[in-house]
Parts: C-alpha cells; sequence; structure tokens
C-alpha cells in the first residue's frame, strides 16, 4: 500500500481545532471558578456559560489502549474533549452538567484516581527510568507506583495546608523538575565512574570529555589516549559518561535515590525556591522501596501537622528553620547536607540566632 | 523491566543517531544492550510528536494517533514528555519513514530533541482560566511555527526551552524548566468588587486570615466589609486573586515578564530563570517577543561553547554583554539587590 505524502516543517496542528465548543466561545472571558470535589471543578463564563472539569491521575506512561479507554469516556460523557495537564493528569472537559456525576461514578467504578484539584498532593512528575532510558539509576514508574499506592488518599480526598508537588527523577538530568518540587526523589551515583580506555579512545572526544566535568576532575591520560579521573574531585554527576558512555557511572549496588524538599514554583506569598538535601541517600530496593515511601510519608505528615493553612512545605520550613524541620521530622544531618558545590557561600549560617 | 528490577540497573544503550529525512531532531535513537536476550526491544526508538498548545485532544485524533502507533510501534507512549511532546516509546529505524509519512500527513510533525529548539509548551492559557493575563496557546504556537526550521535542525550550542505561563501561579514551571520563561502579569490597580467580597466575608472565609495576612508587601486591609490594596506596593504574587476569584481580578493592562536561565543541574547546579524583560505587552502576532527571543539566542549561539546552557553562559560572560547584545537597559526589577563587593567593570561607553 502506498505511503500518504510526508509534509516538512508543517508544525503542531493548530490546537483551536481540539477545543470543545463552549470554550471557543468564551475563550479569555473566564469569571471565576469554583472547586466541586477534590476531582472535579466548574468554570464560569461572563456569557453565564459553564465549563466542568474532571481529573483523574494517569500514570504518564500509558499504552494505547489505555488511551482509547479515555477516548471512550470523554465519548460518552463529553463529546469527545479531553485534554492532558502539565503534570499527567487526564482532564475530561464536561459542558453538560447533567454528565458529571455519572462520569465521576464511572470513573471510579473502573479503579482511576479522580482527585488532585486543590490542597492536595499533585500526580507524579516523573522519568523514563529502566522502562527507557539509558542513564537512568533508579527506575521511575516503579517508584511512582509505590509512592502512590501509599499516598493516593491525598490524591482523591485528604486535604493539606496547601498543594504538595511531588516528582521522581531517575537521575541528576532530572528531566523531571525535581529541583523545584515540594517533595520530590532523585537519583544519585555514589562512585566514581570505572573507565573502559580501550573504548574510550574509538568512541569519544578527549577534549569534549575533560570540558563535560563541573568540578575539573577529569584530565588527559596521554599514554593510553584516555582520561583519567581525580577521586577527591568527583561528585559522580554522570556528565561525563552522557558524552562518552565507555566512561562507565553505573553502580547497581553503590546507586539509589536521594529525597529533596521545599522547592516552590509560583510566586504566590514566596518567591519560587529550590528543593534541598532532606535526605542524602536510600539504597535501591525494587520493587517497592519500602524505605523511600516510609521516608516521603514521614514528611508528608509532619508538614500537615505543623504548617499553616496556605503554606507550601518550603515555606514551612523557612517559618521553623531547617534545624527544627530535621529535628520534627527525626531526619539525620550528615556532611552531604552541607553545600560544597556552587551554593555554599549562600546557604552557611551567618548568625548566632538559631534554634536547638 | 523484571530483569531491571532485579539487577537493579537498566539496559539501554547510549542514544545513536536516527531520524527522519531532512530533520535532525525528534527521533531518539535507543537500543538494547542485550539484543539477543531481548530482540523485541533491540531497536526500539523515541518518537516525539509535538503537542498542540495545552495539550487539548479530541479522542478522534487520538484514536488516529494511537492506531498508527499499534500498526508501526510498541504500542507504548508518554502523555507527556516533559519538555511537552506527545512521545511514542519503541520502534525500529525502518518503520521512522513510514510513521513520519502517516502523522505528517495527517498535520502531526516531530518536535525538538538534542542541540536545537525544543518543543514550546504552555499552560492551559485563557483557554480556562480566568487567571491567564496573556493567549499562551496562542503564543505558545506561533512561537512553535516561527522557529520550526530551529526545532528540526539542532544547530545550536546545546538545547533551548521555551514556556509560556499565563500568570504567577505558573502551571507550566516555566521559570524552572525553560532557558527562556514567558510569566503572565498585569500593570495598574487589581480591580475589587466589594460586593463579592462581602459575599466571601459572609461565607465562612476568614479574609483577614487567609488573605490579608498573607500579603507579601503588606498593602492590603479588611475593615469587615471591604478591601483596600495599596497597589503601588503590591508585588503582583496572586496569592490574594487566587484566594478570592470572584472579588479580585488583575489590573486591566496586561503583558508577561520575560526571564531567561533555568535548567536543571547537568552541568554546574540548578538555575531560576533571571528577570530580563520586567514588562512587554504580548499581542499577536507577539513580533516585539519574537525578535527579542531571536537576539537572545543569536548573542548565545555566538558566544557558548558546546553543552553551555544560556544561563551558564551569563554566569561565564556576565549580565552585561547579554543585555547590551539583546538591547535591555538595567533596572532594578531584575536584582534582589545590587551587588556588595566594590569591584566592578567599566566600560568605554561609560565615560563619554
Amino acid at each position: 500500500m502506498a505511503l500518504p505524502e510526508r509534509q516538512t516543517d508543517i508544525g503542531p496542528p493548530d490546537y483551536r481545532q481540539f477545543l470543545p465548543p463552549v470554550i471557543e466561545k468564551n475563550y479569555g472571558k473566564w469569571t471565576h471558578h469554583e472547586i466541586l470535589t477534590p476531582g472535579t471543578m466548574v468554570h464560569y463564563a461572563e456569557s453565564g456559560d459553564k465549563l466542568f472539569t474532571v481529573r483523574i491521575a494517569s500514570p504518564r506512561l500509558l499504552a494505547t489502549d489505555s488511551i482509547r479507554e479515555f477516548c471512550n469516556l470523554a465519548e460518552e460523557y463529553c463529546d469527545g474533549y479531553l485534554r492532558f495537564t502539565t503534570r499527567n493528569n487526564v482532564e475530561f472537559l464536561v459542558s453538560d452538567e447533567s454528565k458529571v456525576d455519572p462520569l465521576v461514578a464511572k470513573l471510579k467504578a473502573d479503579g482511576h484516581m479522580v482527585g488532585g484539584i486543590g490542597p492536595r498532593i499533585s500526580n507524579i512528575i516523573h522519568t523514563q527510568g529502566w522502562v527507557h532510558c539509558h542513564s537512568a539509576c533508579t527506575d521511575a514508574s516503579g517508584l511512582v507506583k509505590a509512592i502512590m499506592d501509599e499516598l493516593h488518599e491525598y490524591f482523591t480526598t485528604k486535604a493539606l495546608p496547601n498543594k504538595v508537588r511531588l516528582a521522581v527523577a531517575c537521575c541528576v538530568n532530572m528531566c523531571g523538575a525535581v529541583h523545584v518540587s515540594d517533595i520530590a526523589v532523585v537519583a544519585v551515583h555514589r562512585k566514581v565512574p570505572v573507565i573502559d580506555s580501550e573504548n574510550v579512545r574509538k568512541a569519544c572526544e578527549i577534549p569534549t570529555t575533560i570540558a563535560s566535568c563541573p568540578t575539573s576532575a577529569i584530565r588527559p591520560n596521554p599514554k593510553e589516549k584516555s582520561v583519567t579521573i581525580n577521586e577527591e574531585k568527583c561528585m559522580y554527576c554522570g556528565n561525563c559518561f552522557t558524552v562518552c558512555p565507555p566512561i562507565d557511572i553505573h553502580n547497581p549496588e553503590q546507586d539509589g535515590v536521594a529525597i529533596v524538599v521545599g522547592g516552590k514554583i509560583g510566586s504566590l506569598r514566596t518567591d519560587p525556591k529550590f528543593s534541598k538535601l532532606a535526605i542524602p541517600f536510600f539504597y535501591n530496593e525494587p520493587p517497592r522501596w519500602p524505605k523511600v515511601v516510609d521516608a516521603i510519608k514521614n514528611i508528608l505528615e509532619t508538614y500537615k501537622k505543623g504548617a499553616k493553612r496556605h503554606e507550601r512545605v518550603g515555606e514551612w520550613i523557612e517559618r521553623i528553620g531547617w534545624e527544627e524541620f530535621f529535628k520534627q521530622t527525626g531526619i539525620d544531618f550528615t556532611f552531604q547536607h552541607i553545600d560544597d558545590f556552587t551554593f555554599m557561600r549562600d546557604t552557611l549560617r551567618t548568625s548566632a540566632a538559631f534554634k536547638y | 523491566m523484571e530483569k531491571s528490577f532485579q539487577t537493579k540497573r537498566g539496559y539501554w544503550k547510549h542514544g545513536g543517531i536516527v531520524g527522519v529525512l531532512g530533520y535532525g531532531s525528534g527521533v531518539i535513537g535507543r537500543y538494547s544492550s542485550l539484543p539477543e536476550e531481548f530482540p523485541g526491544v533491540a531497536h526500539f526508538h523515541t518518537y516525539r510528536i509535538n503537542q498542540p498548545s495545552g495539550f487539548f485532544y479530541t479522542s478522534k485524533a487520538l484514536k488516529e494517533i494511537c492506531d498508527i502507533w499499534d500498526k508501526y510501534g510498541s504500542g507504548l507512549t508518554n502523555m507527556h514528555g516533559s519538555t511537552g511532546d506527545l512521545v511514542l516509546l519503541g520502534t525500529t529505524t525502518e518503520n521512522l519513514e513510514t510513521l513520519f509519512a502517516e502523522y505528517s500527513s495527517r498535520g502531526w510533525d516531530l518536535g525538538g530533541s538534542g542541540s536545537a529548539m525544543r518543543t514550546p509548551s504552555c499552560c492551559v492559557g485563557q483557554a480556562r482560566c480566568e487567571w491567564a493575563m496573556i493567549d499562551t496557546m496562542d503564543i505558545c504556537n506561533t512561537v512553535t511555527q516561527h522557529f520550526q526550521d530551529e526545532l528540526h535542525r539542532p544547530a545550536y550550542p546545546y538545547k533551548i526551552k521555551n514556556k509560556i505561563s499565563g500568570c504567577a501561579c505558573d502551571c507550566v514551571a516555566a521559570i524552572a524548566r525553560a532557558d527562556v520563561s514567558v510569566i503572565g502579569t498585569w500593570k495598574g490597580d487589581i480591580q475589587i468588587d466589594q460586593a463579592e467580597v462581602k459575599k466571601y466575608a459572609d461565607s465562612k472565609m476568614d479574609i483577614q486570615s487567609d488573605v490579608i495576612d498573607w500579603c507579601p508587601t503588606d498593602c492590603m486591609s479588611f475593615d469587615g466589609s471591604s478591601i483596600t490594596i495599596d497597589n503601588s506596593q503590591c508585588n503582583r504574587c496572586m496569592h490574594c486573586i487566587t484566594r478570592m476569584t470572584k472579588a479580585l481580578k488583575p489590573g486591566k493592562e496586561r503583558g508577561a515578564s520575560i526571564l531567561v536561565g533555568s535548567k536543571a543541574p547537568i552541568v554546574v547546579g540548578s538555575l531560576l530563570s533571571w528577570v530580563i524583560v520586567p514588562f512587554m505587552k504580548m499581542e499577536s502576532p507577539f513580533e516585539e517577543y519574537i525578535e527579542l527571543l531571536e537576539n537572545m539566542i543569536e548573542w548565545w549561539d555566538d558566544n557558548a561553547k558546546p553543552r553551555e546552557r544560556i544561563g551558564e553562559l551569563i554566569e561565564v560572560k556576565g549580565m552585561r554583554p547579554f543585555l547590551e547584545a539583546i538591547g535591555v537597559d538595567p533596572q532594578p526589577q531584575q536584582v534582589y539587590e545590587p551587588r556588595k563587593d566594590p569591584f566592578f567593570f567599566w566600560s568605554e561607553s561609560d565615560f563619554k
């Protein structure tokens, strides 16, 4: 069978063709919205029109069968109109109010998590992990499943002081915005990479490899036409592996994950913030990573108990102080917590006013 | 996967150059390091489809995408990748041209990858949000169409990302995940509907403790029935507006702040974007913004080392050469505070 004629540089399809009529009509003319339940909200337009949104979590990694299932539901309840959110939720865009409750009931009956709107945990932004990435040093989908199985009530029903954005990154490349999440997991290496000089010689550009190191730990090794690594300087970021794969950073027994907390994107109340290190390391324990899950639950529940209404995790910690955060959560403070990279000057305390 | 779960490591090889004719972007080669043990996934390339603005779809369009993917690929997807693309995981080299013909003929082009302009992405914007100060979906679509060549044919020192959020809530995380971050904002007074304020007060809301006490600039007060705002002191953080959406609305002069530099930790630490242009009108066809974007990219492309992001380059070169190159004046909105030490550069132009 002949193939259809290819087209180049046409860009994405114009979004206007995918908007439900109620959005086309009221585009830019919404006046306010109300959160009806943790998984439903209604937007009101100047015209008096209403648009109902029903949100469910998705695992992001979707088979075409799952997408078809969403499509069939959209056809049955909202004329085929649906969208995905920036946090990989599925949203059904319902114009007919009478269809909202039946859709929610159907979604719940089918085992979907309806929720994620308002002061709750978000769907977990995450990366590819062992499913499809060459540089993963933990699995992303497996961790997300284990964490969500424990915390799902904070998505579907239970309220928190404010929203809590969760993320998992399967290496420090951080395809998943871990560096500005309320609570996040990032996989880390802890051992100096092993250099396979024979293949470095064949596959790598030596100057590029040397330049890739943020701590200038890589030196040329002219004898081998390869490189050497100064073990005292290496911070195991793996950037050399990215430009030169024969420098193997993977170490399945010593790779694992760190937990970072307190990041924030919006400017509401306080400025956006980076996430900071809470726990430097857990071993990878597939399939359920129980210690990681327990640690996240502990941080989340300590926040829930201690934070004021509207405070994000980072705002709560800044109010009480990090020394108090470590005390309340019972997390050990280690050498790894003290910055000796780019943010050292900003993070060492220069005041005698602190708590015990 | 089962093997990975037992041995605690992945079995995918690093990259590999594959693609479709005439493009350098959009397809990422992925090969198994154990092709004999797992022949079914020996070639398992990624095919990135440029998503429509705001991730809106009809079921008909999505089903068509699924049918083609089942025929020529694994059936596995990411809805969506972190940059924003609709990501299809797992096909072979020989199916790539077929996939491209099937998809592009139906209006679905490839997204960016490698050292190219990456697929721009935006929040839901004015399609369904009363706080969207700018038409994020139109900006995203217009920019994407304008930079098709730069998206599809990697010619830059490294990746460059562009994200557009309609307000300071920043639902697309522009300030953290885009080299060039556009965040909607306003000028002028917050519009207050005192009748609606009264309704909130009569409902269960404690306006003093839920709204007024959280104002970061202490510019609001509430006397039990109405709200007063000293707009000259408001920093437009959005807390009050998001808590009292019926009563408080942003000022009438709408536009965006343009910030530059954010990225994840690789190579020299994470960055959040820095304010470069405090306020810019954003009206279709967005020529002023696109020109600024082109000027920024040109300076970066001329000066950066391989794999250096624009934020890292500004750190190396200093803010002045960057601002001069793009024709933006120094303004106090760009910094938290002026420098502390008495070391600073002077240029010949300062002596005139």
